[in-house]
């Protein structure tokens, strides 16, 4: 306020100055550097007095001692009247200054709270509030975007997700029915159970091999042949003990399990010229039976391929 | 002396009514109390200055006030109250650094 102080003192001193320029001619060049009070009390004054007051001032002496009623010619009285009157304008002044500064404090609590308590919307501009709302509209737009975008990719990686479920589902059951095929693992189910007997020891490693065929040519799923599994490797080989099955060494009487369909199986076995009948004519005899359940238990077991790789599908 | 003391008493006043702003001054408030520190200021600076008046004192706190309200007022009746009232912080906030530096100045000699 300085600047205020200075404008204000600008706006008063210039008739001031024109003033005494006017009645003092040339005596006191300076006195607008003079104290602003004597702006005050020289504007309240007729301008008779203010020639008394500004020499005053220029010769140095305190203002309010100085300056004082211009009509009052008697100048031990002007002192004291001037006292009393400027120590009168200082109380009021000083009470203005102090209610307006408390007003000042006041409003400043105020307004801390009020901007502190109530939330700042409240007491935003309508502009302001337009520009906010549309803020949020934007924002809440661009999140609902996103939400569209998170929602549509969970939607495929739940789709992908299923039908890789479904994948892994199918490729179990291939994974089980081959294993199953390969005997690998146990199997049950329909089926016959065979027992071959040949006492004389007349039956060939190739005559068994038969009876393997027979059963795959009726669609035996599941082969057990004594204690060993036959799968697609088995081998059935001659050696001067008997007969090697996959290199185990089996005798007879031969024990024959296999899954399938029961009624081929066993017609299958029994057809003129085939397993049984080659088992009778070798002095033994083959006892077919029809099983709802068949369990095989042998389990083979596959190597590993050592060459081949699976070949692109 | 009695400018700081009625200063506290105001803020305490103030906080212990807790009175809630009327809608109308909401605007307006918070620049007049920018304007009337800014008075403050000018006050101090003037009465280190050794020039102080409690009448330029009074009249520049009251028109510094009433002015900034009505600018604001202005500015809101034009549609640019918020670009106003920052302008009239921006240019309160000038002349209480202005006058703060001067403080400075008398009160630590650098």
């Amino acid at each position: 306020m300085t600047n205020d102080h200075e404008a204000d003192a600008e706006e008063t001193q210039p008739p001031d100055d024109e003033r005494s320029r006017e009645e003092l001619a040339d005596e006191e060049p300076s006195n607008e550097e003079l104290n602003p009070e004597r702006d005050e009390r020289s504007r309240e004054e007729p301008p008779a007095a203010t020639r008394r007051d500004e020499v005053a001032f220029g010769s140095g002496i305190a203002p309010e001692l100085a300056s004082g009623a211009g009509a009052d010619p008697s100048p031990a009285n002007r002192p004291v009247r001037d006292r009393i009157r400027l120590r009168r304008d200082k109380k009021s002044a000083g009470i203005l200054i102090g209610v307006l500064t408390a007003i000042l404090g006041f409003a400043i609590a105020v307004q801390v709270r009020s901007n502190s308590s109530s939330d700042s919307l409240s007491n935003a501009r309508e502009d302001d509030l337009i520009r906010i709302l549309d803020d949020q509209n934007a924002r809440a737009d661009r999140l609902n975007q996103q939400i569209a975008d998170l929602q549509a990719t969970l939607d495929e990686l739940q789709r992908s997700g299923n039908s890789d479920a479904v994948a892994q589902q199918q490729a179990e059951r291939e994974l089980q029915s081959l294993e199953v095929l390969l005997g690998t693992v146990p199997a049950t189910g329909p089926g016959i159970t065979a027992d071959i007997t040949d006492p004389q020891h007349k039956l060939k490693a190739e005559d068994l091999l038969d009876v393997v065929e027979e059963l795959r040519g009726a669609g035996a799923e599941s082969i057990q042949f004594g204690s060993v599994r036959v799968t697609t490797a088995t081998s059935f080989t001659d050696d001067s003990g008997g007969v090697q099955v996959d290199g185990q060494q089996v005798s007879p009487p031969y024990r024959v399990l296999a899954i399938g369909d029961p009624k081929t199986l066993d017609t299958a076995l029994n057809i003129p010229g085939g397993v049984a009948a080659t088992a009778r004519n070798a002095g033994g005899d083959a006892q077919i039976v029809e099983q709802q359940q068949v369990d095989i238990t042998a389990r083979s077991s596959v190597p590993s391929p050592k060459y081949a790789a699976p070949g692109g599908r | 002396m009695i400018a700081g003391l009625a200063l506290a008493v105001g803020v305490i006043v103030g906080l212990v009514l807790r009175p809630t702003v009327p809608h109308w001054l909401e605007p307006y408030l918070p620049i007049a109390v920018v304007a009337a520190l800014d008075a403050v200021f000018g006050g101090i600076r003037a009465r280190l200055d050794g020039i102080f008046d409690s009448k330029v004192f009074v009249v520049s706190f009251v028109s510094n006030v009433v002015v900034a309200a009505l600018i604001v007022f202005l500015g809101d009746k034009l549609g640019v109250g918020g670009q106003l009232s920052t302008a009239v912080v921006v240019v309160l906030g000038i002349r209480i650094f202005g006058n703060a530096a001067a403080i400075r100045r008398h009160v630590f000699r650098a």
